[in-house]
């Protein structure tokens, strides 16, 4: 019973940081129709500069939070400047292998700079694990859960109640009428790769305490979030958050019950099923995926 | 108030416009009638910005507007309601007409926008009654006036229409056209218009041009048009009628 419980706590605190990079990843598919590779390397580098930031440069623990978001931030809106918006014939493909190279350069340059060892960081409050009915919680796990849930929470009040975020829609919905509409499309894929790359560096930040972040961990982080955002319906970030949790709650029980070595490949069988009985994920339609590209 | 002269417009290397020239004077109400595939909306697409125009100019209120981005146009007040309805279906109908509003929003704030709103709401009351519904839920001729409101709530002095009465019920598709000449007159708006219900579109024009596979025909007086064997034959559907038949 209390195995049972502690595989929860363990699934959940993983699946938070999945759920935030699947969304991540459907706010830049919405916008571009693209899959941005790079996605897992913000997560990393948002990580990796609180980590310099709090446990070199000894800021505190909310300032150096928001000075990391703001980096990474400003690295997506580069981005997007540097390599995205400047292509002259925009294909999928281009884009993609656009963001594919973008991630390697992020990994190398975070190499260059953090080295190739893993990095501690203190946790938020104190590290001393919580007892619950036989589990025990550490408190940077409840910091996850209560921050996933502050994200979500601004993620539907941005996209629903604010002008901008309804113009991000409409953009997604049907861009040539959101151009007749007046809304510069460009910039709102700029702020889809802003906004990405912020959620991604603090899904990044407050996954550090517990993981150790050292540089080459991107690729798997982004490949579990890309499963999180396919299982959930590509485009659809509610759907991504429901995946996500459930991936990792899907991981930390195999990891439990069956062996901790096979826990990735389940997970990854798991997104193939999924992928085999409904090519639109859990929570897509599947009227609409005979509309997309891929 | 709206001049083409010489535009030629591609897909890949296909020439879709070849040398369109064509005016639309201020206060106007001009037709473009042709069969499907003459390039009526491509006109549409490159006055507005959304289609790249390879050689040639477009000039609006005597400014060269060429190559333009669309949201650029819109600011200086070209407005365009698309074939087919193109409406943010999953939204409701009031975040619609915001999204029409956006830059008078982004302009003037959201008093303004709200007034605006309501404005568009005393000329379309139906809309005010379906203003929390999704825009998909809407009917044919009610997704054609929010549509239209959309295009109005940005403050337009030039409206492009594309075939504003496709796929709807005769009935509500003169509504349509009569709902037209009234703002046309109360907004002193210039419109151009394509239609294939040539008749109905030229009982409100004052001019009209013919298109054919990329070009323009004929450019003549509505009332003329009306009467022209020619047209009538073939776009009108009068006199040889057993030939289609």
């Amino acid at each position: 019973m209390t195995d049972w419980l502690q595989f929860l706590f363990m699934g959940i605190q993983r699946g938070a940081i999945y759920a935030m990079v699947a969304m991540g990843f459907n706010m830049i598919y919405n916008a571009t129709g693209i899959i941005n590779f790079a996605q897992g390397e913000f997560v990393v580098l948002g990580g990796l500069m609180m980590v310099s930031l709090t446990m070199v440069m000894d800021f505190s623990i909310v300032f150096a939070f928001f000075l990391s978001v703001g980096f990474v931030t400003i690295v997506g809106i580069l981005m997007e400047r540097l390599t995205i918006n400047p292509v002259r014939r925009p294909t999928v493909l281009r884009l993609i292998i656009i963001t594919i190279a973008v991630s390697m350069l992020f990994k190398g340059s975070a190499m260059c700079f953090w080295g190739k060892g893993s990095h501690y960081m203190r946790h938020f409050t104190e590290a001393q694990p919580l007892e619950i009915m036989g589990a025990t919680i550490m408190p940077q796990t409840l910091w996850i859960i209560g921050i996933l849930i502050l994200v979500v929470i601004g993620y539907v009040l941005f996209f629903n109640c604010t002008m901008t975020g309804k113009c991000m829609r409409a953009c997604a919905i049907n861009r040539d009428a959101a151009r007749l509409a007046g809304i510069n499309d460009r910039r709102m894929v700029m702020l889809s790769f802003a906004l990405s790359a912020a959620i991604g560096a603090i899904a990044g930040i407050i996954i550090t305490p517990l993981i150790q972040m050292d540089y080459a961990r991107g690729a798997l982080l982004g490949l579990k979030g890309f499963g999180a955002a396919v299982i959930g319906g590509l485009g659809n970030s509610m759907g991504a958050v429901a995946a996500g949790l459930l991936l990792g709650t899907i991981e930390a029980m195999a990891g439990g019950y069956i062996s901790s070595h096979y826990m990735d490949a389940i997970a990854l069988v798991i997104m193939l099923v999924v992928l085999f009985a409904r090519p639109g994920g859990l929570f897509g339609s599947s009227e609409e995926v005979r509309l997309k590209e891929f | 108030m709206l001049r083409l002269i010489n535009v030629n417009c591609y897909y890949g290397l296909v020439r879709v416009l070849k040398n369109v020239s064509l005016h639309v004077a201020e206060g106007e109400i001009v037709t473009l009638i042709g069969a499907n595939g003459a390039g009526k909306t491509t006109i549409l697409r490159a006055i507005s910005g959304l289609h790249p125009v390879r050689s040639g100019n477009i000039y609006f209120e005597n400014r060269d507007v060429t190559g333009w981005p669309a949201e650029r146009l819109v600011e200086t007040g070209i407005g365009h309601v698309p074939e087919g309805r193109q409406i943010f279906r999953p939204m409701s109908v009031h975040d619609n007409l915001e999204l029409g509003g956006h830059l008078v929003y982004k302009h003037y704030g959201r008093k303004r926008l709200k007034s605006e709103i309501s404005e568009v709401f005393d000329m379309f009351p139906v809309l005010h009654q379906r203003r929390n519904q999704y825009a998909g839920t809407l009917s044919g001729g009610e997704q054609q006036m929010l549509a239209i409101a959309m295009a109005l709530m940005a403050g337009p002095r030039m409206l492009l229409l594309d075939e504003p009465s496709m796929g709807l019920a005769p009935m509500i598709a003169r509504d349509i056209f009569s709902r037209i000449a009234g703002f046309q007159q109360e907004r002193k708006l210039t419109v151009l218009l394509i239609e294939q219900n040539a008749r109905a579109a030229l009982a409100i024009s004052h001019r009209g041009y013919v298109m054919e596979t990329g070009r323009i025909l004929v450019e003549e007086e509505a009332g003329a048009l009306l009467s022209n064997p020619e047209v009538k034959r073939a776009y009108l559907g009068r006199e040889r009628r057993e030939i289609w038949e």
